[in-house]
C-alpha cells in the first residue's frame, strides 16, 4: 500500500426538493413528462431515489417504475423500467433516453393502455443538491475505515453512486481513491462491483468495511 | 388577544443527543456538519399561535435544535383579536375548498392585524419563514432585497376558493421561495416550491417507546383481547375517515378469520358532526363485542401510543386526507399498514413496500386478511415502513430540511 498524497476528504451532502409544474395521470402523460421533464427531475427519480429507499432490496429501483407498477397496475412495464442498472450511466440524458425507448415501445404494443386513468397522479419532482465539505478526512486506509463509520447514509450515496455523474467514470470515489492514492487496484475493482440494488445502504457499507478489513490483515 | 411569545424556556427539550440512540451518532453529526456553514445566522419563525395545533408543536421541537445547532433562531407569534381569527378560519376553510362569501371587510381586516404586526414585530434576520396564511401578508415588512424570506405552507392548496387565493397571491409571490408538504398540495407559482414533508418526533408522548406493562394496562383497561389480532383506525370520528368503511371492511375479515376492531379517536365533545357520525358507526357496529369505539379525550397520547403499539394492524381508509400523520406514527412502531391511497399517504405507504395501498372496502379487506395471513410479510413492511420514517418524516429530517434551504438561499444569494 503506497503513502497518499492526497487524503480522501469526505463531503457532507443535502437535497433539496422542488416542486415543479409536472405531472401525469396516464401513461401517455408520463412518457410526455419523461420527455421534457429537466435533468435534475431524472436524477432525483432515479438515482436520488435509489438513495432514498435505501433500506428496499426488492423489487423498488426507481420511481418511475414503482408509479408503473402501483399507480397504472402494469408490471411488465415496471419491471422493464426497473432494470436499467444506474451505475452504467454517465450522464442523464442517456438514462433519459432508454428510459423513453422502453415506454415508447411499450406504449406501441399496448395502445389501448396509453390513456387509462392512474390510481393516483405521478408529480415529476426535481433535486437540489447541497454539498458542502465535511470536516473528516482521511490519509490512511484505517482512518478512512474509521471514517466511513460516521458518515450519513446520504453522504455514502454521494460518494459511492452520485460520484459516477460527477466523475464521469465508471466508479465511485472510494475506488478512485483506493486505486490512485493507495495503489489497492483490487480492493479499488472489489468496492466498485458491491450491488446497491440487492443490498441496502447500509448492507453495501458492511461489505466495504469487510473488503478493508480483508485489506488490513493481509 | 395580548402580545405572545412562545416560552420555549420551559418547554419539554430535547437535545440533539437525545436522538443519537434512534438516529446513530453519523445523521446527527451531519445535521452538525451542515449547521457549521450557518454558524450564527439569524432565524425568525412567524406563525400565528404558540400552543395547539400542529405548527406549534413542531416550532416548538425545531427551535431548540436550531439554537443547539448554532445558529440563533427567533420564533413570533402574531396576534390579532378573535374577529380577525375568525377571518383567518374562514379562509383556511376556503382554501381547502369550502364555498365562502367574500366580503371585502374580511380582507380589510386580514390587512390592518398583518400590518399592525408588521409594526410590532422587528425584521432583521437572515432567514424569515413565515408559516401558513395568516401572516402572509408580513412580506410587505421587507422594504429592500434584504434576508432570505420563506412562505411555509401546511395546507392543501390544490382546491383553494378563488377569490381567497386571489387576494393572498400576489402577497405569496414576493417570496423568495415557498415550501408545501405534499407536491399535490402545491400550486403553480413563479417562485421555486420545495417539498418539506410534514414530521413526527420520535420522543414525543405519542411516539416514544413504551414499557410493556403499561401497553397492557392499556388495552386491558378497553376490554381488548391481545390473544387474538387487533386492527386499529386512529382518527376522529370524521366521514372523510370512512370509519363506517372500516368497520365494513371489518366485517368482511371477520367471515375468514377472527379479530378485533380498534376505532379510536378525539373527543367529539367539540364538534357536533363528531357525534352523529359516532352514532352512525355505533349502528353499523351492531352491538358486536369485538369492535372497540374509543371516544378519547384530547390528552390521550400515551394511551394512543400504547394502542397503535398493541395493534396488528393499523388502517387508514380516509376518503380524503392531509399528509396522515397516524399513517407516520404506525410506520414508526413498525405496524403494518392498510391505507387508501389519498392525500400525502402514497408518499409513506410504498405499495407492497412499506405497507399496501386499497382504494375500496373490498380492497381494505383484502389487504387486511392477506397480512393476518403473511405475518412474516406484514413484519417485513412494519420494518421497511420504520426505515422510510426514520429516514424521511422525523423531526431531524425537518432541521436538515431548513438548514439545507437556507445553504441554498446563501448559495445562491
Amino acid at each position: 500500500m503506497k503513502k497518499p498524497e492526497n487524503p480522501f476528504r469526505f463531503v457532507t451532502v443535502s437535497y433539496l426538493t422542488q416542486i415543479g409544474n409536472q405531472s401525469a395521470t396516464t401513461l401517455g402523460e408520463l412518457r410526455d413528462g419523461l420527455e421534457k421533464c429537466s435533468d435534475a427531475s431524472i436524477f432525483y427519480h432515479t438515482f436520488q431515489s435509489l438513495g432514498r429507499y435505501h433500506f428496499l432490496t426488492e423489487g423498488y429501483s426507481n420511481d418511475f417504475a414503482q408509479w408503473v407498477l402501483a399507480g397504472l397496475n402494469c408490471p411488465t412495464l415496471a419491471e422493464q423500467m426497473a432494470a436499467p442498472d444506474i451505475r452504467g450511466y454517465l450522464a442523464l440524458s442517456d438514462l433519459r433516453t432508454d428510459l423513453l425507448h422502453i415506454t415508447d415501445e411499450y406504449c406501441r404494443s399496448h395502445p389501448l393502455e396509453v390513456d387509462r386513468p392512474a390510481f393516483e397522479p405521478f408529480y415529476f419532482l426535481e433535486s437540489i443538491e447541497v454539498a458542502t465539505p465535511h470536516t473528516l478526512e482521511a490519509w490512511t486506509l484505517e482512518e478512512f475505515r474509521q471514517r466511513v463509520e460516521h458518515l450519513s447514509n446520504a453522504s455514502f450515496h454521494y460518494h459511492f453512486l452520485v460520484s459516477r455523474l460527477r466523475l464521469g467514470l465508471r466508479t465511485n470515489d472510494f475506488s478512485v481513491w483506493f486505486e490512485n492514492e493507495l495503489g489497492l487496484q483490487a480492493l479499488a475493482q472489489r468496492t466498485d462491483r458491491i450491488d446497491v440494488y440487492t443490498n441496502t445502504l447500509e448492507g453495501a457499507r458492511a461489505k466495504l468495511y469487510t473488503f478493508i478489513d480483508r485489506e488490513l490483515a493481509a | 388577544m395580548t402580545l405572545t411569545r412562545p416560552d420555549t424556556q420551559n418547554a419539554h427539550v430535547m437535545t440533539l443527543d437525545s436522538y443519537v440512540l434512534l438516529l446513530g451518532a453519523s445523521e446527527i453529526d451531519e445535521l452538525r456538519a451542515l449547521a457549521a456553514q450557518l454558524s450564527g445566522r439569524t432565524v425568525q419563525m412567524v406563525n400565528s399561535t404558540a400552543m395547539g395545533g400542529g405548527v406549534a408543536e413542531i416550532l416548538n421541537r425545531l427551535i431548540p435544535l436550531i439554537q443547539e445547532l448554532g445558529l440563533r433562531p427567533r420564533w413570533d407569534v402574531i396576534t390579532g383579536g378573535e374577529d380577525f381569527f375568525e377571518v383567518t378560519k374562514a379562509f383556511h376553510n376556503a382554501l381547502h375548498g369550502e364555498p365562502y362569501q367574500a366580503r371585502k371587510e374580511s380582507f380589510d381586516l386580514f390587512l390592518a392585524t398583518n400590518e399592525m404586526n408588521r409594526k410590532r414585530l422587528e425584521f432583521d434576520c437572515e432567514f424569515t419563514v413565515i408559516h401558513d396564511p395568516q401572516p402572509v401578508a408580513l412580506i410587505e415588512a421587507r422594504t429592500r432585497q434584504e434576508g432570505h424570506w420563506i412562505w411555509r405552507c401546511h395546507i392543501d392548496l390544490s382546491h383553494p376558493n378563488p377569490e381567497v387565493w386571489g387576494f393572498l397571491r400576489p402577497f405569496v409571490y414576493r417570496y423568495d421561495g415557498a415550501m408545501f408538504s405534499a407536491p399535490q398540495f402545491a400550486r403553480q407559482l413563479p417562485i421555486p416550491q420545495y417539498l418539506s414533508y410534514p414530521c413526527i418526533d420520535p420522543l414525543s408522548e405519542k411516539n416514544v417507546d413504551l414499557d410493556p406493562a403499561y401497553i397492557q394496562e392499556v388495552v386491558e383497561r378497553f376490554g381488548i383481547d391481545r390473544a387474538r389480532p387487533i386492527i386499529t383506525q386512529i382518527s376522529r370520528f370524521d366521514r372523510l375517515k370512512d370509519p363506517i368503511g372500516v368497520v365494513r371492511a371489518y366485517q368482511i375479515v371477520r367471515r375468514y378469520m377472527d379479530c378485533q376492531l380498534v376505532l379510536a379517536g378525539g373527543s367529539a365533545a367539540d364538534d357536533p358532526e363528531g357525534e352523529v357520525v359516532l352514532e352512525e358507526v355505533r349502528r353499523e357496529a351492531k352491538d358486536d363485542p369485538d369492535i372497540h369505539l374509543l371516544n378519547l379525550p384530547p390528552w390521550s397520547a400515551s394511551e394512543i401510543n400504547a394502542l397503535q403499539r398493541a395493534s396488528t394492524i393499523i388502517v387508514q381508509k380516509s376518503l380524503r386526507e392531509g399528509f396522515g400523520l397516524t399513517v407516520t406514527e404506525a410506520l414508526w412502531k413498525k405496524k403494518p399498514v392498510v391505507a387508501s391511497a389519498v392525500g400525502g399517504i402514497p408518499a409513506q405507504v410504498i405499495h407492497k413496500h412499506t405497507g399496501l395501498l386499497a382504494h375500496s372496502i373490498e380492497g381494505t379487506a383484502y389487504q387486511i386478511r392477506f397480512l393476518l395471513s403473511n405475518p412474516a410479510l406484514a413484519q417485513k413492511l412494519g420494518e421497511q415502513g420504520y426505515e422510510h420514517v426514520r429516514e424521511n418524516f422525523l423531526i431531524t429530517t425537518n432541521v436538515k430540511r431548513y438548514l439545507t434551504i437556507f445553504l441554498h438561499s446563501l448559495q445562491h444569494s
